[in-house]
């Protein structure tokens, strides 16, 4: 029962408390590139989280095999097969969709949540939870990707997945469709999720992903990190580390008062 | 207009990447290192010169064995992986050799070398170059397409452009950043929302460029 109850939290925090683009901001460059529409960030979505689960099951598996020194290498490589496959099956499949992403289909490769998923959970965890984490994170990414496309979609074509809904009688603006759009649109988001986090208590985000990702071993964004990889083993002291060191002192001060 | 010289397309080039299909502004490729390096211009700075340095090398690697190698074997499909292989080396051995015989430079680029393994930028410009439509058409009036050295010379040009636009972006944002640092910000803005707004209307001034290209 409490198994069962660990397993469906380690689902369940990919789609709100630890959303991959939300509240971890990793993979900003796909959010922001492809959400012109609504079936642009399903589509891609959908990829990355076929990538997330296929590449979060290998490395698991293979995480006593691989030595620590080439880990990255490895994990690297591992995503790229699951890429190629996703290119592959797209291509063959949906054309259309393969079309409208492009260059960032490929691009999944390098996607921060894919690498720092692998070095984070899946490296230290068995087979199992590693998947569902893969897939609890692969979903939050793809709900955020479609509410952004939506909202994007929505005011820049006045359409939703397609549909014409608002076009016929406000004016579709453009700009949303644009480059300047994304940013818009994802920094009102944040600004949002920041405030419900607020609410709720948690710490909001402060700056980008690199601060919660250790999977490039010599960041000069976090700067302590490597060693804090090495002593966490288990799936709750995972869920500790992940924490930002503000949110770990906020609960410091509350519990001391 | 038909048949423009090859003169003209590497200007083209240039401009186009600089400008008008900027690697950040209009691609949105290498997000995280504009939002998370740019608080100050000379580590801005730094980390896009590593990322010029990279893209250079890593078009002059990748390009002939896309071109000589997987094309020919009717391997495309292995672009995805061999690439990105070929680049992590890469950034491992310019690594190595920048600290064993330029230790200014290695001290001054090194920490961001690792980073850029995993920057969609460096990748993406690697793609970008058999995407690319300009350099398709300009290819196909070329004998040998893509397998003459002319091509070979436009997209190490395309490769600096971009990589040039990374820099201009990288500049013109952590100016903006450090005027924000002394700003008084509503409270729910502060932090990464006011830098993803303030990043959408440079970006939206880059809009402006427009068909000049």
């Amino acid at each position: 029962m409490s198994k069962k109850k660990e397993y469906l939290k380690l689902f369940t925090k990919g789609l709100v408390l630890e959303n991959p683009v939300l509240r971890l901001v990793l993979g900003t460059c796909p959010t922001l590139a492809v959400t012109t529409s609504a079936l642009n960030g399903v589509g891609m979505g959908l990829a990355a989280t076929f990538v997330l689960v296929g590449s979060g099951a290998v490395v698991s598996l293979l995480r006593n095999i691989i030595p620590s020194k080439v880990r990255i290498p490895a994990y690297i490589t591992i995503i790229a097969g699951f890429v190629t496959v996703v290119q592959m099956l797209v291509k063959a499949f949906l054309p259309a969709i393969d079309s409208a992403l492009g260059i960032f289909l490929p691009l999944i490769v390098v996607n921060c949540i894919i690498l720092a998923r692998a070095e984070m959970f899946a490296a230290k965890n068995p087979v199992i939870p590693s998947i569902l984490d893969g897939l609890g994170m692969g979903i939050g990414f793809t709900a955020t990707l479609t509410l952004m496309g939506m909202i994007r979609e929505l005011i820049g074509a006045g359409s939703l997945f397609g549909l014409p809904i608002t076009s016929s009688f406000i004016d579709p603006m453009v700009i949303m469709l644009l480059p300047p759009g994304g940013f818009f649109v994802f920094g009102i988001l944040v600004a949002l999720s920041n405030a419900l986090a607020e609410n709720f208590g948690k710490s909001k985000v402060s700056g980008t992903g690199c601060e919660n990702c250790s999977a490039c071993g010599g960041c000069p964004m976090s700067e302590s990190k490597p060693e804090e990889v090495e002593n966490t083993k288990s799936v709750t002291a995972e869920n500790t580390k992940e924490q930002a060191e503000e949110e770990k002192q906020k609960k410091e001060d509350k519990t001391n008062e | 207009m038909n048949n423009p010289s090859f003169a003209q397309m590497i200007i083209t080039v240039l401009l186009a990447g600089i400008i008008t299909d900027n690697m950040v502004l209009s691609k949105f490729l290498g997000i995280c290192p504009f939002l998370g390096v740019s608080k100050k211009l000379n580590t801005a700075f730094a980390m896009s010169v590593a990322v010029i340095l990279v893209m250079l090398v890593a078009t002059a690697v990748t390009y002939p064995i896309y071109v000589f190698l997987l094309i020919p074997f009717g391997l495309e499909y292995l672009q995805t992986i061999c690439f990105i292989l070929v680049i992590a080396a890469l950034v491992q051995l310019i690594e190595i050799l920048l600290k064993r015989f330029l230790p200014p430079i290695y001290k001054a680029l090194g920490i961001y070398l690792p980073l850029i393994t995993t920057n969609c930028a460096v990748l993406g410009i690697t793609l970008l170059h058999f995407t690319n439509q300009r350099i398709i058409d300009y290819a196909a009036t070329v004998p040998g397409g893509y397998q003459s050295f002319k091509l070979f010379a436009l997209c190490l040009f395309n490769a600096l452009g971009g990589g040039l636009g990374f820099l201009l972006a990288m500049f013109l944002f952590s100016g903006v950043r450090q005027k924000l640092e002394r700003s008084n910000i509503p409270k729910f803005l502060q932090g990464l929302p006011i830098t993803l707004i303030a990043a959408g209307i440079v970006a939206l001034s880059f809009l402006g460029f427009a068909g000049i290209v």
